[in-house]
């Protein structure tokens, strides 16, 4: 059993052990100088067991008594995450070295947290699922204020390490009511203790859980910590928040709803919709404010993280297939969207003033041009991407019987377009201006953004395969 | 060949691809390249373009030159043409070409204007072509993409406003399509045109918050088309965005806008509104008659009292969009055909008007009508083409724009009398305004100081403005040129809608036509 057992988690374990053997590598031999290599050896491995992961098992199994599962849904999103974190660390290592913030603790670190997310969406115990979520908690804490020197910095992080906290009190709390009531912490003792009808201490312990992991996908109302945390944390951390650990976040919580409390969606599905119109509302409205383009972003990922809800909300399979593909299609986005804001500086120094961007168009075509698709990708405009994963939500929304939630999210999908244009309108509208950004770039930040803005447009012929992937992912967690 | 309209569709998008990753420099010679390939690949769009209306049998009602392949969520990529959409796909591949040349002497961004305008002439291809409803979606909003950046980058002192407003008062309007679009989906289970035309969407009457919905989810997917379509137009009250997009567009954005964009609105009613929500239309077609008489009167007051030209002509465009509308809801054959010829003839006319003001703009860099007066004296062949675009506007027989009003009056009048009377009355005060527009920029003296030294027109104006000319002549004095190719389709759809009402309960009958 136990062979078996280690078998089907092996590759967290490869992971985990890569992680500890390199932290103590390091530490005793050549410390921040083996950095970079670090960097590159780290993503190599995520982007290996992205293959491995990707092309081997069929069929759902179980470890650990049902602790631990390994499913088509998990591995879905085992893939997003490792190939998005993969890609974020490729992105951070240039920016990083040059402001003297490339340690050797940042790629173990974002190794470390990914174990954690690998161990979330693969969640089958109450157990599990808080182990893998405050690895991966702890850990972003830690890099959110990898600036030691900066004040914004270390406000990030305690700021995000305090509200953590608070929501995982909230979770724990939801957890050990869950558990009372349900007499068991495994989702599947849970799901047949709800068999005939959610107990009221069950529906508490459920809202409960279900803040403490709107607080993880940072929907609105606990998204208070976002555009701080956003626009404090180095710019390549900042990016990695808004992609990985959000498809992780989403994953668990996707988990827990179905596996766990599947029998009682009209319980959740009002909650999770609730959720989810406030995010999308207050997303696209707080964002039109933001002179800051990370504090834009973190609006806008509250936004997306509503639409998401969306499909989650709709309480199906084709609505947890929807969610997936929202979610790949916005790691997708974000990526580039990074590369970009990655790329801004000026004087060798960073910049995150959209003000700054005037006539970016004139001096850099190329570059502007692929962020306009990035753009209007992200605000639903078709032919981009965008717009067909919003198609996907509204859809799964309206099927099952939530036709006001598809109305009011694309609404809100209006009222957001707007200061996606607005960063549109600095870089094509604009008058020129004697200050200027620094024309340099990295190739490897270019290349993101053009890839990402390329897989925007030509997603539309066949949305690179990963519908099918989907919806086996949504077959293997809703039944 | 079976991917005819394939081809035609892309062949600008191909250009703009080709405009992007090689044309390097924005020197003298590079703008020239850019102008010169944006005109061969719209030109030679037109000519391929050709070959679908020699190809095409107007006598079958079927779509015809179909394409279906498959694609994602279940949507299949779908082109076809039938005798409504054919004749738009022409006007697009027509004026194309003209639009290109009127921009021959834009100086500033040159590659990213073509560019530009050769997206947008795929896109607004795709509208006409498409045959799923998805990827009618897809050509429909992404058409918004380059229009933003042609008002915003090219356009005039106050073009962010107007570029912003634009966008999102048009997407407002569409997404709330999309929404319908999900239904219809989710209802139908396929996004395939054809099929959607004949399905049964539901009709019983339900309630909604207390207030009861005639015509069920009919009317209720109407409204939603209805509210795309409307602004797309633009219907009053939801016109407003296009005084403000057209005074601030560049010339040869105004010429699209005017001539093929708002066209889609129209071309919606007829390809969804009516084949597919027949009793949604006959509830609320009523009120559409009345709406579009309000806007015929009040567009054309409007203008009456317009300083700018951009602007007048533009509420005159909402008033003659007016006349489009009532005749789509007449349903029946006149008001059909008027409709279909009132929007190629505008098409026409308008755009010619557009180019007028442009030819003076470029000279005096004012459209204030005030600044004008006394052209004749200096500018005799402008005098002449303005005037003859002036009358075609006002509607004057034997020019294309009597037609097209003429058959949607005459329509109106059999189903509502007095819609017919009200929207004859502003058939007058076009005339108003077209004409004193005429006399304060043309006639009388010459009496302006900075007027002294204007031009006449080039040789390259003289000769956009030739085949316009003819063509407001030819469809004015042989209408049947444009009724024989729409003739069979439009029976059809009319025949269609007629049974599709006539099943319904007839107690309700009475509600849209008394």
């Amino acid at each position: 059993m136990l062979s078996q057992d280690l078998n089907t988690i092996l590759p967290e374990i490869i992971l985990s052990l890569f992680a500890m053997g390199a932290l103590l590598g390091a530490v005793y031999t050549v410390k921040d100088k083996a950095a970079t290599l670090l960097v590159w050896i780290t993503s190599g491995l995520f982007v290996a067991l992205a293959f491995w992961i990707g092309t081997v098992g069929e069929e759902a199994t179980t470890a650990f008594n049902g602790m631990f599962v390994d499913d088509a849904f998990s591995r879905f999103a085992k893939v997003t995450i490792l190939l998005a974190a993969a890609a974020v660390l490729i992105m951070s290592q240039e920016y990083m070295a040059k402001r003297d913030l490339l340690r050797f603790e940042y790629p173990i670190l974002i190794a470390l947290s990914v174990v954690g997310m690998m161990m979330m969406v693969s969640a089958g115990d109450l157990m599990s699922l808080y182990m893998g979520l405050e690895l991966q908690s702890l850990a972003l804490y830690v890099v959110a204020s990898l600036r030691r020197d900066s004040v914004k910095s270390t406000e990030a992080g305690l700021k995000y390490f305090v509200l953590g906290a608070l929501s995982s009190g909230l979770l724990l709390y939801g957890a050990s009511l869950t558990y009372g009531f349900a007499g068991t912490t495994s989702f599947a003792g849970i799901i047949d203790a709800t068999s005939d009808g959610v107990s009221l201490g069950l529906l508490f312990g459920l809202v409960f859980m279900s803040a403490g992991f709107a607080f993880k996908v940072s929907a609105a109302p606990f998204h208070m910590w976002t555009p701080d945390v956003y626009e404090g944390s180095p710019t390549p951390v900042t990016a990695f928040f808004a992609t990985a650990p959000k498809v992780a976040a989403m994953g668990l919580f996707a988990r827990v709803m179905h596996d766990a409390f599947g029998n009682s969606v009209s319980d959740w599905q009002q909650i999770v919709a609730f959720l989810s119109v406030i995010s999308m509302f207050l997303g696209a409205i707080a964002a039109i404010g933001q002179t800051d383009i990370k504090r834009l972003m973190a609006y806008s990922s509250i936004a997306h993280m509503g639409f998401a809800l969306m499909g989650l909300a709709s309480g199906t399979a084709f609505g947890v297939q929807a969610m997936l593909v929202y979610l790949a299609i916005y790691v997708a986005m974000n990526i580039g969207t990074f590369a970009f804001i990655l790329s801004l500086q000026k004087d060798g120094v960073p910049v995150t003033n959209i003000a700054s961007l005037n006539m970016y168009s004139k001096r850099e075509p190329l570059k502007a041009l692929a962020m306009l698709i990035l753009l209007f990708s992200l605000a639903g405009v078709p032919p981009m991407l965008g717009f067909f994963g919003k198609f996907y939500v509204l859809q799964a929304a309206y099927d099952a019987g939530l036709a006001w939630l598809a109305v009011a999210g694309v609404v809100a999908s209006v009222i957001g377009a707007f200061y996606y244009l607005r960063i549109v309108f600095f870089m094509y509208f604009g008058a020129e201006q004697d200050e200027q950004l620094d024309r340099s770039g990295s190739p490897i930040l270019w290349g993101f953004l053009v890839a990402s803005a390329a897989v925007m447009i030509l997603g539309v012929i066949n949305l690179f395969g990963i519908e099918p992937l989907a919806e086996a992912a949504s077959l293997a967690l809703v039944n | 060949m079976d991917n005819l309209l394939s081809i035609t569709t892309f062949i600008p998008a191909i250009a703009a691809a080709i405009l992007a990753l090689f044309l390097r420099g924005d020197d003298e010679a590079a703008q020239r390249n850019a102008k010169w390939v944006a005109m061969a690949a719209t030109a030679m769009t037109f000519l391929v373009s050709l070959f679908i209306l020699f190809g095409f049998d107007a006598g079958n009602t079927d779509f015809q030159f179909v394409e279906e392949r498959t694609w994602i969520m279940g949507f299949t990529y779908k082109m076809g043409i039938d005798g409504i959409s054919i004749l738009f796909v022409m006007l697009t591949t027509f004026l194309m070409p003209i639009v290109i040349a009127s921009c021959w002497t834009v100086n500033s961004r040159v590659k990213e204007y073509m560019i530009a305008f050769l997206l947008l002439e795929t896109l607004m291809l795709g509208v006409f072509m498409a045959l799923d409803l998805v990827l009618f979606y897809l050509f429909f909003e992404a058409g918004l993409i380059p229009m933003f950046l042609i008002i915003g980058i090219w356009g005039g002192a106050n073009r962010i406003y107007a570029s912003f407003k634009f966008f999102l008062y048009t997407f407002l309007g569409s997404v709330l399509m999309l929404v319908a679009m999900v239904g219809m989906y989710s209802a139908a289970g396929t996004t395939d045109i054809p099929s959607l035309m004949g399905f049964p969407f539901g009709t019983d009457t339900f309630s909604i918050l207390g207030i009861h919905i005639m015509g069920g989810m009919q009317t209720l997917l109407w409204l939603a088309f209805f509210a795309s379509f409307a602004v797309k137009m633009p219907m009053w009250p939801v016109h407003t965005w296009l005084p403000d997009a057209h005074v601030q567009a560049p010339t040869a954005g105004s010429v699209v806008l005017a001539a093929i964009l708002l066209k889609m609105g129209g071309y919606g009613f007829l390809r969804f509104s009516l084949p597919m929500f027949p009793i949604g239309s006959e509830v609320m077609g009523s009120l559409v008659l009345w709406m579009s008489a309000i806007a015929i009167v009040y567009t054309s007051l409007v203008a009456l009292v317009q300083e700018d030209m951009k602007k007048l002509i533009a509420y005159s465009s909402v008033a003659h969009m007016g006349f489009v509308t009532m005749g789509i809801f007449t349903f029946n054959q006149q008001g059909l055909d008027g409709a279909i010829f009132q929007m190629l003839s505008h098409g026409f006319i308008s755009g010619a008007l557009f180019l007028c003001v442009g030819v003076i703009y470029d000279r005096m860099h004012t459209r204030d009508i005030d600044a004008y007066g006394g052209l004749v004296n200096r500018m005799p062949a402008y005098a002449l083409i303005f005037m003859f675009f002036t009358m075609a506007n006002v509607g004057l027989p034997g020019t294309s724009g009597f037609v097209g009003e003429f058959l949607t009056l005459m329509a109106v009048f059999q189903v509502n009398t007095w819609v017919a009377a009200v929207a004859t009355t502003g058939v007058i005060f076009s005339a108003a305004y077209a004409l004193w527009l005429y006399r304060r920029v043309v006639m009388g003296d010459l009496i302006k100081e900075s007027l002294k030294s204007i031009t006449d027109m080039t040789a390259r104006e003289r000769w956009i403005f030739a085949p316009l000319v003819i063509m407001t002549l030819l469809l004015g004095v042989y209408p049947s040129l444009v009724t024989d190719i729409i003739g069979p389709s439009v029976a059809a759809l009319v025949d269609q809608v007629e049974t599709a009402q006539a099943a319904y309960m007839p107690s309700t009958a009475s509600v849209a036509s008394h």
